[in-house]
């Protein structure tokens, strides 16, 4: 039933520029603080620590996930992918071009669009949906007909039948519907990178299933690329080629997928993977895998910021802030006990080159 | 066999403040016994949490309630203002999603949880005291002196969440309904939670009904599952029996769709459609519409829920 109305059609100025075995996305010591309010004047200043120094890649044509607690700076990190405000310090390359520097932050602008939870608050309620989708294309000097036209056709993709739809205002429409709609709007400028912060999270179960099977398509057909936000470790394992966990401002693992869900290194990971409720009322969890909160991102643990609720955790950890390492080319941990010669006692010795 | 804890028949709720009239509960049995653990899982929308207010009389005035509901020997819809006082964190007690929107900003915790053991068990302020330090501890909240001095905002969501219990608790309730409390919760913080509120359910031999949507919470903590659909149960029984074997095409249709069973596969297998507008109900089955296996008679007649067998029933007229 559906068509396939929208060939693929990047065409773009800086498409490929980098060629595909390039990362689309290559972040580089990305920090963001966050000045916490009544502090500083005669007080002490204190920050939030959102985002610590991370690195990253998107691969091209990749979905990544990221997960970890609330307030671990999922969130963060992709406005900041977003620029939507500006890094403390750090750079993103895309396609091998810094931006702001070598690839100016408009031509940027358009390559990267996202997708939030909340599928209302992100409509304008006093605009129809046609109006709504054209509204970005038309700013960028699209003619009104065109990009009307281009509207249906992406309505008619997402699943929403333009004839019955295009004219609806938001609040005419259900959860999945105006989540459709966020999804349409995203796409309306051609963009390479698409995320999807929370996205699906609102849904009911029954209607989450169909927007991840309508991601799956757009992906494929549109040659997109995702950055894919979820606290369902399950619908990241279905979505998502590789999967970075982050903890407190920092990437704790990063790897393929199978390795973070099967040869899982960080001791953190582990527990957020053991933290899922199991299917099976035989197998019931009998402790928790974590004790405590996430520690307040104002003040993290010094050293390894896990340390404070790892059971593996020596003196070491305490003082030692583990390096992102490398330890097979699927994936890297930040856990000194993946480090070599790091000083933990279950410690790889250093091999020889 | 003894009464049961809970006992609601033919519960019907309508809204009459909108345009329309809204049923958002339409014709629900449920009963739970004596220490017993009931999951209502269902989708946003379906009628849980009315479900669940019904059974504290917490709706808005002008709504419409049809049907029976007993708890602990009590008719719920004749108590008087002042039994309704006692009846409410006395014999039932409420945990919700949001614990910020249930609790006092302007009280200490340990202010809030001493006035209410007061008013219902009549002991002196310290007394109070010493029991809300008690149950701080029993829930497991670190520094439970320190935390009883705290405003609600000074708190995260899960130590919040284990203040409710604290305070649900309190007054030794024989019912506790959780509505979705671990939903706003970290994966982290919600299995401990979950194990929290099976610890003191065994404990205290509590009824409790734990209302989500999340099927793998309802594996982790209930006895039996009841499903409701736009306002209805359509399929209840033991926790094991429906998750490996359901029967009812909405329950089979959310259970094939998890994610989890897609690996390897690059496509879920979905339930088409969404659920219908509770102001203008198909006068059949509410499921027809996305149905894959309706016959004409599902367009014309409501489906009773129907015992299969000692322990289940399902509200489908392949099973009627
Ligand atoms: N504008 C801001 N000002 C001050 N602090 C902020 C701001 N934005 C975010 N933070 C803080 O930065 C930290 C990271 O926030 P972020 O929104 O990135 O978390 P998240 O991982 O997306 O969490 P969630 O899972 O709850 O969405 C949090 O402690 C948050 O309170
Ligand atoms: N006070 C109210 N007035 C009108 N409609 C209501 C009221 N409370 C709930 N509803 C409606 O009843 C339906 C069921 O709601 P609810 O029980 O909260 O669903 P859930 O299963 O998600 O808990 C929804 O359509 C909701 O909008
Ligand atoms: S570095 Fe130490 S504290 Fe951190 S995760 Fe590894 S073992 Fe645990
Ligand atoms: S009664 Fe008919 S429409 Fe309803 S679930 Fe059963 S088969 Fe489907
Ligand atoms: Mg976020
Ligand atoms: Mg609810």
């Amino acid at each position: 039933m559906i068509n396939l109305v929208g060939e693929p059609t990047h065409h773009l100025p800086v498409g490929e520029r980098g060629g595909p075995a390039q990362p689309l996305i290559s972040v580089k010591g990305l920090l963001k603080h966050f000045p916490v309010k009544g502090s500083g004047f005669l007080k002490p200043k204190k920050v939030v620590h959102a985002v610590d120094g991370v690195d990253f890649d998107i691969l091209k044509g990749e979905t990544l996930g990221v997960v970890g607690e609330s307030g671990c700076g999922k969130s963060t990190t992709a406005r900041l992918l977003m620029q939507l405000i500006a890094p403390d310090r750090g750079e993103i390359l895309f396609d091998g071009e810094t931006v702001g520097e070598t690839l100016p932050l408009s031509e940027y602008r358009r390559q990267v669009q996202m997708v939030f939870q909340d599928s209302y608050a992100s409509l304008n309620p006093r605009l129809t949906i046609e109006e709504s989708i054209a509204f970005a294309p038309r700013v960028h000097g699209v003619p009104a007909p065109k990009a009307i036209a281009r509207a249906h056709d992406l309505l008619h993709r997402v699943g929403l039948e333009p004839v019955r739809f295009a004219g609806r205002y938001p609040h005419e429409l259900s959860g999945g519907q105006r989540q459709r709609v966020n999804i349409a709007r995203a796409l309306a400028l051609e963009p390479r990178l698409v995320i999807l912060d929370e996205a699906v999270s609102a849904l009911d179960k029954s209607v989450e299933a169909q927007v991840l099977n309508l991601l799956l398509d757009l992906k494929r057909d549109f040659g997109l690329t995702y950055l894919f936000i979820s606290h369902d470790l399950n619908v990241v394992r279905f979505m998502c080629e590789r999967v970075m966990v982050m903890y407190l401002g920092k990437v704790a693992e990063i790897g393929e997928r199978d390795a973070i869900f099967e040869e899982t290194r960080h001791p953190y990971s582990s527990a957020l993977l053991a933290s899922m409720p199991k299917m099976d009322p035989g197998e019931r969890t009998l402790e928790p895998p974590l004790s405590g909160d996430p520690p307040n991102p104002i003040d993290p643990p010094a050293g390894c910021r896990f340390h404070t609720r790892c059971s593996f955790a020596e003196d070491v950890c305490r003082q030692t802030l583990p390096p992102l390492t490398r330890i097979s080319g699927a994936q890297s941990a930040a856990c000194l006990m993946a480090t070599p010669n790091s000083g933990h006692s279950r410690a790889p010795a250093q091999l020889e080159a | 066999m003894t009464d049961p804890m809970i006992d609601i028949r033919n519960l019907s709720v309508t809204f009459n403040r909108g345009r329309k009239p809204v049923k958002a509960v339409n014709g629900v049995s449920l009963s739970v016994n004596s220490g017993e653990v009931v999951a209502l899982l269902g989708e946003s929308g379906s009628g849980k949490s009315v479900t669940m207010r019904s059974l504290l009389r917490l709706h808005p005035k002008g709504t419409t309630i049809e049907g029976s509901m007993r708890v602990a020997g009590k008719d719920v819809t004749e108590l008087s203002a002042r039994e309704l006082a006692d009846y409410r964190g006395a014999t039932v007690s409420m945990v919700f999603q949001e614990p910020r929107l249930a609790l006092d900003p302007v009280y200490t915790l340990g202010q809030q949880i001493e006035e209410a053991i007061i008013r219902h068990k009549g002991v002196s302020r310290r007394e109070a005291a010493s029991r809300a330090l008690g149950l701080f501890e029993k829930v497991r909240i670190p520094s439970p002196e320190r935390r009883l001095m705290n405003y609600p905002h000074e708190m995260s969501g899960g130590m919040l969440q284990r203040s409710m219990i604290a305070m649900a608790i309190a007054c030794n309730p024989k019912v506790l309904l959780a509505d979705e409390p671990t939903t706003a919760l970290d994966a982290t913080v919600q299995i401990q939670i979950l194990l929290l509120i099976r610890e003191l359910q065994k404990e205290y031999g509590l009824s409790v009904i734990f209302v989500t949507h999340d099927i793998g919470v309802a594996a982790e903590v209930a006895d039996r599952i009841a499903v409701m659909y736009a306002g209805r149960i359509v399929e209840e029984g033991k926790v094991a029996d429906v998750i490996q074997n359901p029967k009812h095409p909405y329950t089979k249709g959310l259970l094939g769709a998890r994610v989890e069973l897609a690996h390897g596969r690059d496509r879920l297998i979905t339930i088409p459609g969404a659920p219908p507008d509770l102001a203008a109900l198909p006068p059949g089955c509410a499921f027809a519409p996305r149905c894959g296996e309706a016959v004409a008679q599902c367009l014309t007649d409501v489906p009773r829920l129907t015992a299969t067998d000692g322990t289940a029933s399902v509200a489908c007229v392949k099973y009627a």
